[in-house]
């Protein structure tokens, strides 16, 4: 019986790890970098001379790269979503939902894969592109969080009551009408957290924006230039495998607490919204 | 509970298969032994190479090669963690003093010479040469004489801005060129300027200079070799009378291609011994320079290689 | 449900209508065909190059004589590691919030952090089982460090899935128990799981699929370049396909590349397989369950 307890509360203890990990190197970090230089320095140079530890760009590549994703991740997974909910016959939800349970089991290596060997020579003969931009590896991601983004809309549009299509229909209007007017409305919270979601994830991801997002990090907004996400850092600077203890080292930390914290509070939001729903249609 | 079998003899055979893989032996060679090697991404062709055929030879000795930099496999060696540095340039004297306090004797042994080499893409048409003087305002730090577009340098270039691409600073490539580019013209405190897309990997290097006409990177000769039909090593001129000379066999045997020839090097916890012993007679052995030739770096001349043979035994 | 009857209705609106329902049809085709698209391309790219020379052999510097034997073993023993460690845990963890907890703050707090969990970055477990496995418990970057962190990984989704199947045992057969003077622990080990084990590895498999596909954590725990032979014990140095898929995308020769594509194919076949067995076992299951 502890042990069935202290299995559950494994998952507790890791994130209170995980937490502390980041934290506790992350303030050693803080004893020789000021913080204010971190949160708002436009300059990413953390083993060169002078050394910089501005934060900016980095977080500039996680949200141009995440944002862009989501543009094509949430119109794509929504639409679909509204689909099978209210328009699918049976035989085209057979299809299309274990289609999309498939495109969810494929590993991210794999779109990383695609990006850079696909995208980014297609970018580059149609706009000229550099090899590594932002571009290669928004368009991958926003096909990659579409599953997520599906299957928590769907939910959410199937858990609103009958009553109220009915009531819709009842009243004369169209079957669009009634979808686009009464029943995503009424799922607005459950599609909300499943934007959120989508995005955290995409943010999140690391294989595809390492491979072909690019190595460095610039302020500049534009997709087409290379840019260099949090994770991608993490993944070029641990792979150098810095000394322990050093700044360079460090700065994994800094930046891997951001992280943490944006996915969790975006993660603690919609469970919130989602809770929130349940609550409504019970 | 059938699952629960089912669990066990799985859980089991990943046991038993650890077991195996440990102590499982045949009796093909009576050398065996089990070394991690790791650090500069400009030696890890040497390695590979050399572990691939040493390894087919002596089917018990098992190689494990890793890249991460030279100065990522200074940190493991000096923390004991791999049997081999793989270094592109000379141990510095705070590594040393790590490997020091750990009880670890780094043991030099220079296994080949690299013509580290200024590279631009088969796309470039107008660099012919550099000097070594417009090689440091292509790289310095010091805006009073940086060359941001290939025009400032030359009136005659392309008036388009230069995209560089470099080693990391856990590169021995990168301390290397900063020390003999960068250093003499900008004092001893100075690292070149960062904006550069930087990797350990020089495969990536590659991928990134290859397609771009406006590109210059630097790296080991090796990967120019591989890639010849993409980039091309530009003739460098050192300023000292010689005019422009390119990395070359030749070149550097005749000791012309300077600043930038300089050796490679493998360190050891102390003088090898056993199957490490083998495999660097191997390496440093009429074999193992041959392979060093064919992915693409230079032999050691014959009075260092008859050195080294000595110091390995 | 019956088709509405919009003959009496405002011509815009039955064009709006119809309009809409082509446009939803159309994006989520366009779902579907970008999944076809990905296998697809990746069959078409890879396939060529998954030679019997590909699937025995180590990884060389020549592309032709270059395999993914390792690889593929890798994979399959970061699984098997990654499942021991994540399994009882998760089946315990499950067990204990459907059967034995109450519904009180500590419980919440519990369901909170497994949720919290699922979100994080794989790229963060990775630097976890680095500070964690890797450096402070010297388990070096072995299999196990890895297998380990896959483990922890995919911890959450287990416990998920787990719940899920113990949520379909039905009330009835606990209170029969119940009502025979059976003890909750009795009642859990003798009739709950029995029913319940199918599913739980049913789904379990599934996040076996999942963790295979990991490449960060592998990145940042240290898989190595290149392994001459067949790892085999715990504490050995690892490769796994996706890590091995990611070096040779990163090598400037061309000809590697195809090796990569071939690599990802491997993959995806091995994830595909577990889905399916997963899939397959769970119909078997539930027709032996019809009550």
């Amino acid at each position: 019986m502890l042990f069935l307890f202290l299995s559950a509360s494994v998952a507790a203890v890791a994130t209170v790890g995980i937490f502390l990990t980041l934290v506790l190197n992350g303030l050693d970090f803080f004893r020789e970098v000021s913080i204010w230089e971190f949160l708002f320095g436009t300059t990413w140079a953390p083993d060169f001379f002078p050394r910089q530890f501005g934060s900016v760009p980095l977080l500039k590549g996680t949200f141009l790269i995440g944002i862009g994703a989501s543009l094509i991740g949430v119109p794509i997974g929504i639409g679909t979503a509204i689909y099978l909910s209210e328009f699918a016959h049976d035989r085209v939800r057979r299809v299309v939902k274990p289609a999309i349970e498939l495109l969810a089991g494929i590993p991210s290596i794999i779109f990383g894969i695609v990006a850079i060997f696909v995208i980014s020579p297609l970018l580059q003969d149609w706009f000229g592109a550099p090899v590594f931009n932002a571009a290669n590896a928004t368009i991958m991601l926003g096909v990659m969080v579409i599953p997520i983004i599906t299957t928590l809309a769907e939910d959410a549009l199937r858990a609103v009551p009958r009553e109220i299509r009915e009531g819709s229909y009842a009243l004369g209007a169209t079957k669009w009408e009634t979808t686009w007017r009464s029943v995503v409305p009424s799922a607005s919270s459950g599609i909300t957290a499943a934007t959120l979601l989508g995005f955290s994830r995409a943010i999140g991801e690391t294989m595809v924006v390492t491979l072909a997002a690019g190595l460095v990090p610039t302020m500049s907004l534009s997709f087409l230039e290379p840019t260099q996400t949090i994770t991608a850092f993490i993944a070029n600077r641990a792979a150098g495998d810095l000394p322990t203890g050093s700044v360079e080292y460090l700065s994994i930390f800094a930046v891997g607490t951001v992280l943490f914290l944006i996915t969790f509070v975006i993660n603690v939001i919609a469970q919130y919204v989602l809770a929130r729903q349940r609550r409504r249609f019970g | 509970m059938r699952h629960i079998t089912l669990i066990l003899v799985i859980a089991g055979s990943v046991v038993l298969a650890g077991c195996a893989g440990n102590g499982g032996s045949s009796t093909e060679s009576d050398l065996r032994g089990n070394f991690k090697q790791a650090g500069s991404s400009t030696v890890l062709p040497v390695a590979q190479a050399w572990a691939e055929a040493f390894g087919g030879m002596h089917r018990d000795v098992q190689l494990v090669v890793s890249g991460g930099g030279t100065g990522s496999g200074f940190n493991q060696f000096c923390r004991g963690e791999i049997d081999i540095a793989d270094a592109s340039r000379p141990i510095k004297a705070e590594e040393q003093a790590a490997c020091a306090a750990a009880g670890i004797e780094p043991f030099e042994i220079q296994v080949a010479i690299d013509a580290l080499a200024v590279v631009v893409s088969r796309q470039n048409d107008f660099v012919d040469h550099l000097t070594v003087e417009e090689l440091n305002r292509i790289w310095t730090a010091d805006a009073s004489k940086q060359a941001n577009r290939w025009s400032e340098l030359r009136p005659e270039w392309p008036n388009e801005r230069i995209e560089r691409f470099g080693p990391g600073t856990d590169s021995g490539t990168f301390d290397y060129f900063i020390e003999v580019i960068i250093q003499p013209f900008d004092g001893k405190e100075s690292k070149g300027r960062s904006d550069y897309t930087p990797s350990e990997d020089d495969n990536v290097l590659v991928q990134g200079v290859a397609p771009s006409r406006y590109a210059i990177g630097y790296f080991g000769y090796a990967y120019v070799h591989e890639n010849a039909d993409k980039i091309r090593a530009i003739a460098i001129d050192e300023g000292k009378g010689k005019g422009p000379i390119e990395p070359s066999g030749e070149t550097v045997a005749a000791g012309d291609y300077t600043p930038l020839a300089r050796p490679i090097f493998m360190y050891t916890k102390g003088a090898p011994t056993g199957a490490l012993q083998e495999y660097f007679r191997f390496g440093l052995g009429e074999e193992g320079q041959a392979l060093v030739e064919e992915v693409g770096y230079l032999r050691l001349p014959a009075d260092r290689l008859n050195a080294m043979r000595e110091k390995v035994g | 449900m019956s088709r509405l009857d919009l003959s009496g209705i405002d011509p815009r609106r039955k064009r709006t209508d119809r309009l809409a329902r082509a446009a939803l049809a159309g994006v989520a085709f366009l779902s579907v065909a970008l999944l076809v698209a990905l296998v697809g391309t990746l069959v078409v790219k890879g396939a060529p190059h998954v030679t019997k020379t590909f699937l025995t052999s180590y990884p060389s510097r020549f592309p032709s004589r270059a395999g993914a034997l390792p690889a593929i073993v890798g994979t399959l023993l970061l699984g098997a590691v990654s499942m021991a460690a994540a399994l009882p845990i998760g089946i315990a963890a499950a067990i204990y919030l459907q059967e034995f907890a109450r519904a009180n703050r500590v419980t919440t707090l519990l369901r909170a952090s497994i949720g919290n969990l699922a979100g994080v970055p794989s790229v963060v477990f990775g630097i976890l089982g680095l500070a964690l496995f890797v450096r402070a418990l010297m388990l070096g970057k072995s299999i196990l460090a890895a297998g380990l962190t896959l483990g922890l990984l995919t911890l959450p989704i287990i416990i998920v899935v787990c719940e899920e199947a113990l949520k379909t045992v039905p009330r009835s057969m606990r209170e029969a128990a119940f009502a025979l003077g059976a003890s909750r622990w009795q009642v859990v080990r003798h009739h709950v799981l029995p029913y319940a084990l199918p599913g739980m590895l049913t789904g379990s498999i599934l996040a076996l699929s999942r963790s295979m596909g990991e490449t960060a954590p592998l990145i940042l725990i240290g898989a190595a370049v290149y392994i001459g032979y067949m790892p085999g014990g715990l504490m050995d140095s690892f490769t796994a396909l996706p890590i091995q898929a990611y070096y040779w995308a990163q090598d400037a020769r061309t000809a590697f590349h195809d090796l990569a594509w071939a690599a990802v194919l491997v993959l995806l076949v091995l994830v595909a397989l577990g889905n399916l067995t997963a899939i397959l076992l769970r119909d078997r299951y539930q027709r032996r369950y019809k009550w």
